[in-house]
């Protein structure tokens, strides 16, 4: 009897312990949540582009004793979510975040889809949504009804549009013909890409001899690209996502198609990309991009693979990071952790990132990069709107 | 006749996902749902063999298939045995092993997120253009359905040509028959799960050497199986082998004729097709 009371004593005086110390511990910290797929058909991605951004940032700042809110110095604490590449599971993380978690700020989840599906919730809890890897034309739309929401990464209409203008400028130059064939994955970015892409090509004076779309989770690319190569192209576009990015690079290497302009989505740019394809992704062209020369991205890189063991994309990843910079700038400047005060000093403040000077204009960044080419091992950024410093682009010669 | 090869290709490629889960379903009766994340994972095994010890895929099988027999004997022995030994008829030891290899399935992949995260992998190897009748296929897809048309051929001949081939075609007629003619049951249940774990492994790692993988995709691969195994009749090798090639056939077919977003649409028009004319599977006994 008198063992079992010893333990109760003991028991109920550790609750006692970790219910004082709970509060105590918590008081210097910001709760920070993330829920982004970790497995499913977007995993792939997240884990290059989204969870290692995240890390370095939280790894950063708790580095240099944490974020300053009004002259105090506050760590930050990472409460990290599986939505398992579910729209629904992505609601729910994001409700289990605001009301269970009652974290202070939410990052939001990875992928255009996911990110529109959760806007409303999040918009609700009043949390900042600086939104990154979402590539919408709805982004003033969006961000008229949720003045909560920031859009980073650019319009589906500026990178159709602009890998458009690059290879109408080939064409003029009479380095390519006028045939292209353009596929895309059947989900929110392959679609809305393919719909700004196709008329700005007609408009341009190209002839779309094969188009078809296909679904998220395809592993087999042989016929898309033997049909492709039946229509006799000089250019192959595909609006795609990673997995299938892989899929139709290394099945046109195989098929040696003969196309001057290769065209690929989400994932082009990832490190792993020239890694897969060796010297058949020289020339290929892919959205997104970066200046990679700045010192800025190359101390970026070097850190994150330094810290996470992860190399950082050539396109969303140093975006990611520089939008959690903005964040961070954006609680100091508001000198509290208050989510109105915070998404009101985003709308004003003038925020110095990784990807240069970063004002928000009605929510938008308007500066982005969006067609990206694999030259001599490095993704060049070739076309951007007003980002600056791109390269010329080539001809892709081969697969060998 | 592009569409011929290329789909007899890939129709190669779904007999070697497919071969392990009939031996696993047909003799052992467990139906498998961890069968996909088994196929993962020699993928990953292959791909780590290739890049840390340079060794070839192929010869890596020589590695991976003992391994993952004894893997997947170990599994039968600890795990699925004891549900074997407590149902009561065929029925119950099908809902009980769906319900332990589903928690089979999660383990597996939470272990290999674990070890090798959510990224996608992929390596190059054989990845050279072969030119028959005029188009180009990738060699290592060839290679594949080579091993895949000796795999068949060999289960084919061990099955149907040696006594305890014989005695495993026995088990999966009739358990209770073919105790009582001095078969070692729960053995040849063992060593026909072990064997078709082994298999999986095999397609694995010849997968691995043309597909983009990573750690959460086997339930996939698992759909496809289960699909070839129940519409080629359960445990019979001639018909997983014939389903496959004709997934591969309609699948390539409708994609290059008419949308590559209808393929699913094609599998699943042919498994019911199929079932529909013969519930029992293309070579499937009529169920006593």
């Amino acid at each position: 009897m008198e063992r079992r009371t010893l333990i109760k004593t003991f028991a109920a005086s550790l609750l006692a312990g970790a219910v004082l110390a709970g509060p105590a511990l918590a008081e210097g910290t910001i709760t920070i949540g993330a829920s982004a797929p970790k497995t499913g058909p977007l995993a792939g991605g997240s884990a290059v582009t989204y969870w290692p951004a995240i890390q370095l940032w939280v790894h950063d700042v708790n580095e240099r004793g944490g974020i300053d809110v009004g002259g105090e110095k506050m760590k930050v604490e990472l409460i990290e979510y599986d939505d398992r590449t579910s729209n629904e599971e992505a609601i729910k993380n994001i409700q289990r975040l605001a009301t269970v978690d009652k974290v202070d700020f939410i990052i939001p989840p990875y992928g255009t889809g996911i990110n529109l599906a959760t806007a409303p919730l999040i918009a609700k809890y009043g949390y900042p949504h600086i939104a990154v890897t979402a590539v919408t034309d709805g982004v003033d739309e969006f961000a008229a009804r949720w003045p909560n929401s920031f859009w980073t990464l650019g319009t589906s209409e500026g990178m159709a549009t602009s890998l458009v203008d690059v290879m109408k400028k080939m064409k003029d130059a009479g380095q390519i013909n006028e045939k292209v064939a353009v596929v895309n994955v059947a989900d929110a970015f392959g679609i809305e890409l393919a719909n700004a892409g196709k008329p700005a090509f007609e408009e341009a004076g190209f002839d779309i001899v094969y188009e078809t779309s296909y679904p998220l989770q395809q592993q087999d690319f042989a016929p898309i690209i033997s049909s492709a190569m039946n229509a006799g192209p000089d250019s192959f576009v595909a609006f795609s996502y990673p997995a299938d990015t892989f899929g139709l690079t290394k099945q046109a290497a195989i098929a040696e198609m003969p196309v001057k302009v290769f065209y690929t989505g989400v994932a082009t740019a990832f490190p792993a990309f020239a890694g897969a394809n060796g010297a058949a992704a020289n020339g290929v062209m892919g959205v997104g991009g970066v200046n990679a020369s700045t010192e800025a991205y190359q101390d970026f890189a070097k850190r994150q693979e330094e810290v996470t063991g992860v190399a950082p994309d050539f396109w969303a990843s140093p975006v990611q990071y520089a939008s959690l910079e903005a964040l961070e700038q954006a609680i100091t400047a508001a000198g509290s952790i208050d989510k109105a005060a915070v998404i009101e000093a985003l709308k004003s403040g003038t925020f110095d990132t990784i990807m240069g000077e970063w004002k928000f204009d009605n929510n938008v960044i308007r500066s982005f990069w969006t067609v990206g080419q694999w030259q001599d091992g490095a993704f060049q950024g070739i076309a951007s709107k007003g980002a600056g410093g791109e390269a010329e682009p080539i001809v892709k010669s081969g697969w060998k | 006749m592009d569409i011929l090869i290329t789909g007899t290709v890939l129709g190669g490629t779904y007999a070697l996902i497919a071969l392990g889960l009939t031996l696993q379903y047909g003799v052992a009766r467990i139906m498998n749902l961890a069968n996909g994340e088994n196929l993962v994972l020699a993928c990953f095994c292959a791909f780590w063999l290739y890049t840390a010890a340079s060794i070839n895929p192929v010869i890596g099988i020589a590695i991976i298939a003992p391994a993952a027999f004894l893997l997947n004997w170990l599994i039968y022995v600890y795990a699925m045995k004891p549900l074997v030994d407590r149902a009561k008829n065929r029925g119950q030891l099908e809902v009980d092993s769906i319900l332990a290899t589903f928690g089979l399935m999660f383990i597996m992949q939470g272990v290999m997120l674990l070890v090798f995260g959510g990224s996608y992998f992929s390596y190059n190897f054989l990845s050279e253009p072969v030119r028959i009748l005029g188009a180009n296929y990738g060699l290592n897809r060839i290679v594949a359905l080579g091993a895949a048309v000796v795999i068949a051929a060999g289960l084919y001949l061990f099955l149907y040509r040696t006594r305890y081939g014989t005695a495993i075609r026995a088990v999966s007629v009739s358990p209770s028959s073919a105790s009582l003619v001095a078969i070692n049951v729960p053995r040849a249940s063992a060593f026909a799960f072990a064997l078709g774990g082994a298999l999986t492994a095999a397609g694995g790692a010849l997968l691995s050497t043309f597909y983009t993988f990573n750690s959460s995709m086997g339930v996939i691969f698992t759909m496809k199986a289960l699909i070839i195994v129940i519409m080629g009749g359960v445990g019979d090798v001639r018909g997983a082998v014939l389903a496959a090639l004709l997934l591969g056939l309609a699948e390539t077919a409708v994609a290059s004729l008419i949308d590559p977003g209808l393929t699913l649409a094609a599998t699943y028009t042919l498994f019911i097709i199929v079932l529909l004319i013969r519930p029992q599977g293309i070579f499937g006994r009529q169920t006593a």
